[in-house]
This record gives structure tokens, C-alpha cells and sequence, in this order.
């Protein structure tokens, strides 16, 4: 795997690393596709109070829940990008690892939350409340779980004290993965 | 390529050579910049190719309804769809964009702004790969049962979602599926190049010593990121409406068809500016290099590109005019669609300023730049007429918009295309393009291209709706001076495609016994020249990556001897 880096890499006319450059362009591609997203569902919404019943039927004490866990893995997240700039790339792994497990209790709570939903009846094409429920819900999963794999790459490096940059960058992707339930939560379960 | 190929294994610098693939896996899976580029530059010929047979065979039927079209049979209503979606799509997704971003950007920028390759190469290499995945599922939706899709490029539901309607359950979802992972491609390399340029450019170089083709380029990429999003959440929800049979674009259900047109012209207009830009950098570079002298206005150029970014992103729905949106979201949307050609036009002037006075060369590059700017100058006049709300609920889906987009876009990816690549053949290859050929090749194209779309306004104006399989089923269109105009239409069509024989026949035999180049056959200022022809792997060797003194146009500056001042060169 040893890739000799072009001398373009090493570069910084801006001041600012290459990888937290480019992570910031890819987030700000992802808050378009999302944005796009949520501005389709808000403009439904607006137009169809009715939708509100279906609303009713989610869970908001799993919302709540799966928020908590999602919140409290950024925070080791954070803990993780601390240790590895101080250069130990041993507990950065740990936090890392840490975060790995919220990550998975995610999704554990939502394909659960899923399940007892399907077998009730409420499914993707029940009504437009719902495909955009999957939809929105289901794209946020899989960057949940993206998220949680790169990481698992990253923390495999760190404790072998390599490529511990980045630890901060998988960080701030993970800040993306959690902002973006912050609006689905409210939107989704919040409102009736 | 066997040339560059000779040249880059011949020069490949210690630190690459241990890692480098070798043999033909080296155009395959390289990661420097050049081949990338000379992958996507020749794919996008390639589909090219394609796309203009396609146009060969469905304008073949209009002008000759029913007639055994030469190398593809009776075109059946199903297949005059298919062909006319698919010529669209090929020509905007695989053609313009691959070939004016993705080809001469990845060659380009990395030369230009004088540094080794991009900041990712292996992100370059996955781009690029996952490009021609899409390619190939694009290729591979026209031979499956039913049929290539046939909704139009701008695939509006319920015809799009429901394949009842379109008949072609598994082409549509195929065509869908190309197109996603076409924007996930140039996601992938857009990221590249803007980083790349904010980063990695080389000493010395300062916002405004960075030439216009390089600024146009990124800029086009910026925004196609910005605009692309809300389409891939759109063809996300229209990929569902097609296989789990939701109902987002359904009306019955909750839905609304109208939602995808926003989604699509949100990014289907700033798409537009994403291309043009690209070519507008290659005229305004080829135009002060031809003409001897100073960009007229870098600035300005530079901040009214800005402007034309940021005003696209509010003139999408001139497209939905008669699609029942509010008369006051009309006079709105026809507001900013005029204002926005208040930019373009600055840009057609700054070029015009930038000839005047010069001291002009009419080679094959410079008679492309030129044919540009008088071509795509009808295609935005023409604009105006259907920016406005009032004129455009007449000509709405006529011949008309059909000629006004062709007369924009063909200026920008075929003339700009042709524009680029004889410029900087030279530095692709090592060699010079035949002046001749090239000059035939010109004139051979530019005319045709005018007799093709003039006779098409006329049939718009008078009311020739488009996406009509056989006018004869439509008597008041069906008179025999129409269908005159049509058959002139098609014939230049296929004086056109003949005339692209001696492009390619150009081509092949510069490439193998072309004059060679040397480093700067135009005495160019920008930094590219001032490597090899063509460049090795690294472009310069690592303890000679250039550094930069001043911008990149100093032509003709009166204490000097020579008539131009390369970047690069120490005062």
C-alpha cells in the first residue's frame, strides 16, 4: 500500500490541510442532497395537514432515544480527535471504537423501530408521509453506517499510531451525520 | 496513445517508479492526472460518436417519414423515442460534461497551476472508473427488453415513473440509475479540482495569476455541487416511484409531479452555466494567446463568471412557464432569466475587447475561439425570446427552444471542445495538428451547423412541436415546404458528421507524423507550456516544479523584446 504522495498533496496555499479541505466540500455537497430532501418534505408537509396522523404513529421515545445515543457518540468523537492530537493513537482508537458502538446501537434501535412499524402496516408506499419517513430516515442510516465503517478504517490506523489527521476528519463527518438527525428528529417524530 | 505512452514510461521520476502499474494497465489504473484525463477525453469522443449517430437516424425519419434509415432500418415510434431521450442525455451527461470539465480539467489544472497531479489521484482514478460504469449501464439500458428509455432527458413524471406509460420498466430505471452515478463521479472529481486549486498551486501564484480556463473550470465545479443535490434526492424518490411503486410524483397519492421539474431545473439551469463556463475559459485563453495581447478585463471576467454562478441558481423555473406555476412566480423567474444575460454578455464583450487591437492569427485554434463567440452569441440572443414569459408560452416545446439550446450548446461542447483540443494538442501529444485538415475540418462544421438549426427556428416559429415521431400524422405540418426545410436540415446534419472524418483522420495522422511541437509552439504565457510535449509523469521533474512571477497574460508588454512574458520566467 506504500503510495508515494505527489508533491501537490503536501501543499497548503490556503493554510488549511488538504483532507479537512476536501471533507468540508464533501459536506457541503451532502447538506444539498439532504436540503433538497427536506425542503420536498416541508413543501408536502405544508400542503398536507392530514399527514399529521401519520406522524402520530411514530415513536418519539425511540426518536429520543436513538438521538441521545447518536449525540453521545460525537462526543467520544470528539474525545477521539483530542487523543490524536496529542499523538496517542492508541485511546483515539478506543473513543473511536466507542463511537463505532453508538453508531451500531443506531441502527440496532432503528432496523427495531423499522420492524415493529412494517409488521403494523405503516410501510414505504402507505402514503407520502411514509416514503419520505424511509427515505430520509433510510439515506441518514446509511451514512450512519458509511460513517461507521470509514471509522472503523481510521481507528484500525490510529492505534497503529497512523494517519492520525484523520481521526479529526472522520470526526467532522460525523458532527454532518448527527446535524442532519437533528432536523430529521423534530421533523419526523416532533411534529404532529 | 502509444506515443504519450513511450514518453511518460521514459520519464517517469524516481518516486513514482516503484509504485506504477505497467503495460496497458497503465492507461487503465493510472493515477497521474494526464491519463485520467486522456480516459475521460476519449470516452466522452466515443459516446460522442454515439450521440451524433443517434441524431443521424431520428432526423433522418423526420425528413423522410417511414424511409429505411441507412445503417439502422424503419425507426418505429418506440425507438424515435428512445434515440431523441437518449441522444439528450448522451450528448449533456457524457459528452459536455466529461470532455469540458473532466477531460481538460484533469489535464489542465494540475499543469496550469503548476503542480504534479491533483491532490487525490486515486479519488481521480475511482471518478473516473465509476464514470464509465455509468457509461456502460447506459449503453447496456438500449438493448434490454422494451427498449432504451424514452421520457425525454428531462425524465418528468408520471411518464418517467410509471412504466405503463413508458413501456420501458427496465430502460427507465437503467438510464436512472447511469445518471446517478454519473453526478456521483463528478461529485468525486469536482471535489478534486477545488481543493487542488485552493491548495496546491504553485509558489508565487496569487488568485488573480490564475488563468481563466483554470478559475472557469472550478468555478463550473462549485457549482454543479451546489446544484446537483437536490436531483440526486429527486432521482432517489423517482428510483422509488419506478421499483418500490411509491407515489412521491403521483398526485393520487399525495404526490406531485410538479416536484420534480423544480428538482431538475435546479440543477437542469445552473447545469447549463456549468458548461458553458468551461468553454468560455478555453475562448478568452485561446483568444489573448491568438490575438497577442492582455485579457480586456481578467477581473471583470472573473467576477461576472461569479455573478452568471450565482444568478443560475434563480432562473430554473423558465423552464415550468406553462407548466401552471403562479403568474407572479413567472414575472419573477422572468426577471432574473434576463438579468442573467447581462453577465453572458459581458463575457462576449470582454472577448471581443481582448481582439480588438490585436495582433491576430487565424490558426485552427483561434477560427474555433472566434466561431464560438458568433455562434453562441445567436444561441443567447435567442435566449432573451424565451426568457420572457409572455413570448415563451408561444414557443414553449417548439423548434424554437430546440434551436436556441442546440445554437447554445453545440458552441459549447463542440466548438469549445474542438477549440481545447486543437490548442493544446501540441501539448497532449508532442505533435501539431495539419493546419489544412483543420481548416477544412472548421469550415466543414461551422456551416453545416448553421444550416442544420436556421431552417429549425423557422419551423418553431411556426409552430413545430418537438418530440413528434412523424409529421405527416399532422397536416398543418405536413406541407411540402416544411418538410424542404427539414430535409435541408438533415442533409447539412450529414455533411456535418461526414466532415468529422477529417477531424478524426486529423487526428490520427498528427499523432503518429505531426511536426513535432516542442514546449511552446504558441508562445503561450500559462505554465503548461513551459514542460515538455507531452508531459511526464509529475509534469516537471520534483526540484523543477515551477514557480510563479506575474499573471497570466502579459502579452506584447512594451519593455520587452519578445511579445510574450511566461510565468514562470524570473523578472
Amino acid at each position: 500500500m506504500s503510495h508515494a504522495k505527489p508533491i501537490a498533496t503536501l501543499r497548503s496555499a490556503t493554510g488549511i490541510p488538504t483532507g479537512r479541505l476536501a471533507i468540508w466540500w464533501v459536506l457541503a455537497s451532502e447538506v444539498v442532497i439532504f436540503g433538497g430532501l427536506i425542503a420536498a418534505y416541508l413543501m408536502h408537509r405544508l400542503g398536507h395537514p392530514e399527514w399529521a396522523d401519520a406522524a402520530a404513529v411514530t415513536n418519539t421515545m425511540i426518536g429520543t432515544v436513538n438521538t441521545f445515543v447518536l449525540l453521545t457518540s460525537s462526543f467520544t468523537a470528539v474525545l477521539a480527535h483530542q487523543a490524536a492530537e496529542r499523538g496517542d493513537g492508541k485511546k483515539a482508537a478506543k473513543y473511536l471504537v466507542f463511537t463505532i458502538g453508538g453508531a451500531l446501537t443506531f441502527v440496532c434501535i432503528k432496523s427495531y423501530e423499522w420492524w415493529y412499524e412494517i409488521s403494523h402496516g405503516y410501510t414505504i408506499t402507505s402514503n407520502t408521509f411514509w416514503s419520505f419517513y424511509y427515505t430520509m430516515a433510510g439515506l441518514h442510516a446509511l451514512h450512519v453506517i458509511a460513517g461507521a465503517i470509514i471509522m472503523g478504517v481510521v481507528a484500525f490506523d490510529a492505534y497503529r499510531g497512523r494517519e492520525l489527521q484523520r481521526v479529526e476528519l472522520i470526526g467532522i463527518y460525523w458532527h454532518f451525520v448527527d446535524v442532519v438527525w437533528i432536523f430529521l428528529f423534530p421533523l419526523l417524530y416532533i411534529a404532529k | 496513445m502509444a506515443d504519450t505512452a513511450v514518453q511518460v514510461e521514459h520519464d517517469h521520476h524516481g518516486a513514482d517508479a516503484h509504485h506504477g502499474p505497467t503495460g496497458i494497465l497503465k492507461y487503465i489504473w493510472s493515477t497521474d492526472h494526464k491519463i485520467i484525463g486522456m480516459q475521460y477525453l476519449f470516452t466522452g469522443m466515443f459516446m460522442a460518436v454515439i450521440g451524433g449517430y443517434m441524431a443521424y437516424v431520428f432526423r433522418m425519419q423526420l425528413a423522410f417519414p417511414g424511409i429505411s434509415v441507412p445503417g439502422f432500418g424503419q425507426v418505429s415510434p418506440g425507438e424515435y423515442n428512445s434515440l431523441i431521450t437518449n441522444h439528450g442525455s448522451i450528448m449533456i451527461f457524457w459528452v459536455a460534461m466529461p470532455v469540458l470539465i473532466a477531460a481538460f480539467g484533469n489535464f489542465l489544472i494540475p499543469l496550469m497551476i503548476g503542480a504534479d497531479d491533483m491532490v487525490f489521484p486515486r479519488i481521480n482514478r475511482l471518478s473516473y472508473q465509476i464514470f464509465l460504469i455509468s457509461a456502460l449501464i447506459l449503453l447496456a439500458s438500449l438493448f434490454v427488453e422494451g427498449g432504451g428509455f424514452g421520457g425525454a432527458w428531462t425524465s418528468y413524471p408520471p411518464l418517467s415513473a410509471v412504466a405503463e406509460y413508458n413501456l420501458t420498466n427496465l430502460g427507465s430505471t437503467l438510464w436512472l440509475t447511469a445518471v446517478a452515478l454519473e453526478f456521483v463521479a463528478f461529485l468525486l472529481g469536482g471535489i478534486n479540482f477545488i481543493v487542488t486549486l485552493m491548495n496546491s498551486r504553485a509558489p508565487g501564484m496569487k488568485a488573480y495569476d490564475i488563468p481563466l480556463t483554470v478559475w472557469m473550470i472550478v468555478i463550473a465545479s462549485v457549482l454543479f455541487m451546489l446544484s446537483v443535490g437536490p436531483l440526486m434526492a429527486g432521482a432517489v424518490m423517482l428510483l422509488f416511484d419506478q421499483t418500490l411503486g411509491t407515489g412521491f410524483y403521483d398526485p393520487a397519492r399525495g404526490g406531485d409531479p410538479i416536484l420534480w421539474q423544480h428538482l431538475f431545473w435546479f440543477f437542469g439551469h445552473p447545469e447549463v452555466y456549468v458548461v458553458l463556463l468551461p468553454a468560455i475559459g478555453f475562448v478568452i485563453d485561446i483568444t489573448a494567446t491568438f490575438a497577442r495581447k492582455k485579457v480586456f478585463g481578467y477581473k471583470i471576467m472573473l467576477y461576472t463568471a461569479v455573478a452568471t454562478a450565482v444568478l443560475s441558481f434563480f432562473v430554473w423555473a423558465h423552464h415550468q412557464f406553462v407548466a401552471g406555476i403562479d403568474p407572479r412566480m413567472a414575472n419573477v423567474f422572468t426577471i432574473t432569466t434576463l438579468l442573467i444575460s447581462v453577465p453572458i454578455a459581458e463575457l462576449l464583450f470582454v472577448m471581443i475587447a481582448t481582439l480588438y487591437g490585436g495582433s491576430i492569427t487565424l490558426k485552427t485554434p483561434m477560427l474555433w475561439a472566434l466561431g464560438f463567440i458568433s455562434t453562441f452569441l445567436l444561441g443567447g440572443v435567442t435566449g432573451i425570446f424565451l426568457g420572457a414569459s409572455g413570448a415563451d408560452i408561444y414557443l414553449h416545446d417548439t423548434y424554437f427552444v430546440l434551436a436556441h439550446f442546440h445554437y447554445t450548446f453545440f458552441p459549447i461542447a463542440i466548438i469549445g471542445t474542438f477549440a481545447a483540443f486543437t490548442y493544446w494538442f501540441p501539448k497532449m501529444f508532442g505533435r501539431m495538428m495539419d493546419e489544412r485538415l483543420g481548416k477544412i475540418h472548421f469550415w466543414g462544421t461551422i456551416i453545416p451547423f448553421n444550416t442544420i438549426f436556421i431552417p429549425l427556428f423557422m419551423l418553431g416559429g411556426i409552430g413545430q412541436h418537438r418530440r413528434i415521431y412523424n409529421f405527416e400524422h399532422f397536416p398543418e405540418l405536413a406541407e411540402p415546404w416544411m418538410f424542404t426545410l427539414r430535409q435541408i436540415a438533415t442533409i447539412s446534419l450529414v455533411i456535418m458528421l461526414l466532415f468529422q472524418f477529417v477531424f478524426f483522420y486529423n487526428v490520427i495522422k498528427s499523432w503518429i507524423s505531426g511536426k513535432k511541437a516542442g514546449d511552446n509552439p504558441w508562445k503561450a504565457n500559462t505554465l503548461e507550456w513551459s514542460t515538455v510535449s507531452p508531459p511526464p509523469h509529475g509534469n516537471w521533474p520534483p526540484a523543477e516544479l515551477p514557480k510563479v512571477y506575474r499573471g497570466p497574460y502579459e502579452y506584447s508588454h512594451p519593455d520587452r523584446e519578445e511579445d510574450y512574458w511566461p510565468q514562470n520566467e524570473p523578472a
